[in-house]
């Protein structure tokens, strides 16, 4: 049972105080690029409190620039992230940190790192100099490896892993920063079709049960349907439809951003918009 | 649907095995906690107990370094000088002729090991140390132009080599700038560099006359010969002053290993702490070639060597200090006694040894 979404702008949230509510994570007109070549114009982007958003797109619609924007990896020449009600920017790195977590595209496990050391370099924006392996540390780093189902791997080598299971590692490495805010980089990227399910149910485990807010890029359209509960959809570095999957995904969107004749169905198993590619089909 | 599989939990971090040990990273680890968790730890058993053995090692050497000369002490003749009981020449050999060199080289090769230590972590390759990426030759083209323009003594060629070695990185970081500094630019960039300074290093000995040439030579190689006080108590206080930024360096540079955007992530301003540790990295490797001249491979080795003993993740800045003051002291006391009464520069000691190890780390490379 998806949340009812509280997308959009201010505006159309339902007003229930004086002031309209604003979400924790929202971009406002932020123009974002590389050096001089921009990638998306004035967008404006609002991650619902407790949702598990995806944002989907055409590759090289700008929907991992639009996350690195979110993260504070890419700063925007025009516009600006808030956080909690701030310039993400003119938060102390370290803050932001605990609040808001990220699975890069790309990260690089150190040569000889074991699982439990990796995932407990998460624990850094909680640290000090002097405190550097508190009770919570340790707490939290047990945490991550349990919800990520890697605590027998604890003591291995991550350079031994499978596919899988070293993403779930990285999870648990995000997790275990204990931010209320997740954001996901393309996550099931190099992961076959099993490993790729399985690493959105946890996903879904975490948003649901533990009551973290998600985004997440995925490629897999269906995917996308299926375990989002707020989609947003990306072309040519605007936002086109966003809102509950079953609410926005319709044959004609998918062919205004992807340029596929389709049809939806409904997903046998979930009931959630289920694209099936017109394709030339050929028979035998 | 099959959900993550949920392990049964055999080992857990931090979960205490008895004894206070630690298990759960994979390797014995020592948590301690003290002023109410105000202050924790955790400590990893095997790169302790490594550093420890490297620091009695570098220790042991020390004190042969003493006892060994022209003029044979015992140990007790050496402790007695030490302690300030022994009477005019044994005091005059052992504090003022041989503890200088020795401190020197333990404390120089401390620094090169540190520095190697910081640039390739910040590479992400063995490749990538000082010596190798032209810090090392720009400061021997710093010091070249001041025995060949200025003709200037001691201070005068540390000076220049100073200069020239920080004038040599700034260009090297600059040329591999590009939103941000990525290890594999800095490496080739590096190495270019180097190769130019080379030929122009050559080109300066080449053009001088007879005897600058000889004397250039002879500081190129790299030698702890005839060191002093004078050399031995700044060099000393430095290295510990560059030394202090890394309490607060270390950790974070741990984190660089994941990648910029990992580290960024985790709340690191990642330009600025790899700008400072290339300012301390530089500074070190400067600071050693003021002192005694190039002298190559500590840099390059002490980390690698290092690491292959404490089995830990990445490079370490410990473990590399301390094996990189074991490998210049011992180099250097081969350097006095190989040939004796004959003295080889330390540099050229290094060189054959890093030589034999940069052919199999080459080999080891290339077969990834």
């Amino acid at each position: 049972m998806p949340p009812s979404s509280l997308a959009g702008t201010p505006a159309d949230a339902p007003v229930t105080d004086a002031a309209p509510r604003a979400d924790r994570l929202h971009a406002d007109g932020i123009t974002v690029g590389y050096d001089d070549r921009v990638i998306a114009r004035g967008l404006d982007v609002s991650i619902p409190d407790g949702s598990f958003t995806v944002i989907v797109g055409p590759n090289a619609c700008g929907k991992s620039t639009l996350l690195r924007a979110l993260s504070r990896l890419l700063k925007p020449s025009r516009g600006q992230v808030v956080l909690d009600g701030r310039s993400i920017s003119s938060i102390p790195a370290k803050e932001v940190a605990r609040r808001l977590g990220l699975l890069p595209q790309s990260s690089i496990a150190p040569e000889g790192i074991t699982v439990a050391d990796l995932v407990a370099r998460g624990r850094y924006p909680h640290q000090t100099l002097l405190r550097q392996w508190s009770r919570e540390d340790e707490a939290a780093v047990l945490g991550a490896l349990a919800a990520t189902g890697t605590t027998g791997l604890a003591d291995r080598l991550v350079d031994e892993l499978s596919g899988g299971q070293r993403q779930r590692v990285w999870v648990a490495m995000v997790l275990a920063q204990e931010t209320p805010i997740l954001l996901l980089d393309e996550p099931t990227t190099f992961l076959d079709i099993a490993h790729q399910i399985e690493l959105l149910e946890l996903c879904t485990d975490l948003n649901r049960d533990r009551g973290h807010t998600l985004v997440a890029v995925l490629h897999d359209l269906n995917h996308a349907c299926r375990y989002a509960t707020h989609l947003i959809a990306m072309k040519d570095g605007a936002i086109v439809a966003e809102g509950a999957p079953g609410d926005v995904v319709t044959a004609a969107l998918v062919e205004d951003v992807f340029g596929l004749p389709c049809r939806i169905i409904p997903d046998p198993v979930t009931g959630t918009p289920l694209v099936v590619p017109e394709g030339r089909p050929r028979r035998a | 649907m099959s959900a993550p599989v949920r392990d049964p939990v055999p080992t857990s971090p931090g979960v205490p095995d008895g004894g206070g040990r630690r298990r759960g990273f994979g390797r014995p680890t020592r948590v301690v906690r003290a002023l109410g968790g105000r202050v924790s730890l955790r400590l990893d058993v095997r790169t302790l107990a490594v550093c420890a053995a490297l620091a009695l090692v570098g220790l042991a050497l020390g004190v042969v370094a003493l006892t060994t000369g022209d003029y044979p002490l015992s140990v007790p003749q050496v402790l007695d000088a030490l302690v300030g009981a022994a009477d005019g020449p044994v005091r005059l050999v052992v504090v003022e002729w041989r503890l200088p060199r020795a401190l020197l080289a333990l404390v120089l090769g401390a620094a090169l090991g540190t520095s190697g230590a910081i640039f390739q972590s910040i590479t992400r390759n063995p490749l990538g140390s000082p010596d190798v990426i032209g810090f090392s030759t720009g400061a021997y083209t710093g010091a070249l132009v001041v025995i060949l323009v200025v003709g200037g003594g001691y201070a005068g060629v540390a000076a220049g080599a100073l200069v020239g070695g920080v004038l040599t990185a700034a260009a090297v970081y600059l040329l591999a700038y590009r939103r941000g500094v990525q290890g594999f630019r800095l490496v080739v960039v590096g190495i270019a560099v180097s190769a130019m300074l080379a030929s122009v290093n050559q080109w300066l000995v080449v053009t001088a006359d007879l005897e600058t040439a000889m004397a250039a030579a002879v500081w190129g190689a790299g030698s702890l010969h005839g060191a002093t006080w004078a050399q031995a108590a700044p060099a000393s206080v430095l290295a510990v002053l560059l030394v202090l930024p890394l309490a607060w360096l270390a950790p974070r540079m741990g984190l660089l290993e994941l990648g910029d955007d990992a580290a960024t992530a985790l709340g690191l301003r990642t330009e600025r702490v790899r700008l400072a540790l290339v300012v301390v990295g530089v500074a070190l490797t400067a600071l050693a070639t003021a002192a005694a001249g190039p002298i190559a491979f500590v840099a390059l080795a002490a980390p690698q060597l290092a690491r292959r003993l404490t089995g830990a993740p990445g490079v370490r800045l410990l473990p590399a200090a301390a094996m990189g003051a074991v490998l210049l002291a011992a180099s250097d006391l081969v350097a006095q006694r190989a040939f004796a009464p004959t003295q080889l520069p330390v540099g050229v000691v290094t060189v054959s040894l890093g030589g034999v190890y940069l052919v199999w780390l080459l080999v080891r490379e290339a077969r990834k």
